[in-house]
């Protein structure tokens, strides 16, 4: 076990979705601001740790034919329960997720960690790799939201910070509106990508001479 | 029944609340599954055809949790129906209609995990909509994503024959920026309605 590699597999080298291309569909539709990032980040975290302890406790009882079906019941069960959560303390935070709570269930990080890795290891190792992988796609949610916000609305942290309201770094009216419409998720994770892809080219090239 | 809301359920399914470019919905296969012409064609198909079902019978499945008092349970249940539907479909297909069976390959089970399919059967419990409009909104909303994905892939099979893009953008992230180049055109439709 190596739990130095896990961290930096999860936060850099295979973060779950600049590298390994999963969960876009929350990616892109949640990162509209600060709070929301944070909130779809946390639950995520919580869910992914909490059914790959489960899924690795019960890997040698569930036969492998209807082991997919298996995990979406356990999935579907912690993501119930985070909604009831959401739904009762932070109820702004479910409001502005909407129907992607519920949608966590088909967030393909979750089943690719249980069926790559959950499934097949301890059950110490798969929390720490769930925490790991839940904190590398907190880390591009944040990201994503602190670039959109601040480019499609003029402001850091709306909804969390200064009583709510946000700090305002440029007034509203030079702001680019389109960041925060579906084409900036797009073309936002599409940079990101990109930049990601022109680092690690980089850092291959050195290490080849 | 009153087809005007019948007209603006599908017109705003279809082009105005496109579930790829207005809601995020079902982007991993949009993206996964559009390299090419056919294989695109066909995943739209049986997104088309299994939203379609699942709006159907989930509306008789959220019919009994509401009786029984058990709605926190939606998520679960709707999920287990789906994952069940595309089996009973796979095994449909694969001794009805073999040839179909055939070019929608791998892609048939993959839709279970498709959040488009759990989304409409999720969205048509939130608008409330009565079993006629969910059917509408389910197969409607298939049609804009095969809309999608069919313009999406003819759009990349030309990319990659002639575009040069710079070498980190390569692959994945041109993608994505056609992607929201595109979704800027659907933008568009925003203005649209029906009366």
């Amino acid at each position: 076990m190596n739990v130095g590699k896990q961290i930096k597999e999860g936060l850099w080298s295979q973060n779950p979705v600049l590298v390994q291309l999963l969960g876009m569909c929350s990616t892109l539709a949640i990162t509209t601001s600060f709070s929301n990032g944070l909130g779809m980040g946390v639950s995520v975290t919580i869910i992914l740790t909490l059914s790959n302890v489960i899924i690795s406790l019960l890997r040698k009882i569930i036969p492998d034919k209807i082991r997919i079906a298996a995990y979406i019941v356990v999935i579907a069960t912690f993501v119930t329960m985070v909604d009831l959560l959401l739904q009762a303390y932070l109820p702004d935070i479910a409001e502005s997720l909407g129907v992607f709570i519920p949608l966590i269930v088909v967030n393909c990080i979750i089943l690719a960690r249980a069926e790559a890795f959950a499934s097949k290891n301890r059950v110490l190792p798969a929390a720490i790799d769930g925490l790991c992988q839940g904190f590398g796609y907190t880390l591009v949610l944040l990201v994503m939201s602190v670039i959109r916000e601040f480019l499609g609305n003029g402001t850091f942290g709306a909804g969390l910070l200064n009583g709510g309201e946000g700090y305002k770094v440029f007034s509203s009216d030079y702001s680019a509106l389109m960041m925060v419409m579906p084409v900036g998720g797009f073309l936002t994770l599409g940079v990101l990508i990109a930049l990601m892809q022109w680092v690690q080219g980089r850092s291959a090239g050195k290490g080849g001479k | 029944m009153d087809w005007t809301k019948l007209l603006s359920i599908a017109l705003g399914a279809i082009l105005i609340n496109n579930f790829i470019f207005a809601q995020f919905l079902g982007i991993c296969p949009f993206m996964g599954v559009s390299k090419k012409m056919d294989t695109a064609l066909g995943m739209g198909f049986a997104v088309t055809f299994v939203m379609g079902l699942a709006s159907a019978i989930c509306y008789f499945i959220n019919l009994l949790l509401v009786r029984l008092g058990l709605e926190f349970m939606q998520t679960v249940a709707f999920i287990l129906v789906i994952a069940a539907l595309v089996q009973f479909v796979e095994m449909f297909l694969q001794k009805m209609m073999p040839a179909l069976y055939e070019a929608l390959g791998v892609y048939l089970p993959l839709i279970t995990t498709n959040c488009a399919v759990l989304g409409v059967a999720l969205l048509n419990v939130q608008n409330k909509y009565s079993f006629i409009e969910s059917v509408v909104y389910g197969v409607t909303g298939g049609l804009g994503f095969l809309l999608a994905i069919v313009l999406f892939a003819s759009i990349r099979e030309r990319l990659d024959m002639v575009a040069e893009p710079p070498k980190c953008f390569k692959g994945f992230p041109i993608a994505l920026i056609t992607a929201g180049l595109m979704a800027l055109a659907f933008g568009g439709f925003s203005g649209l309605q029906v009366f």
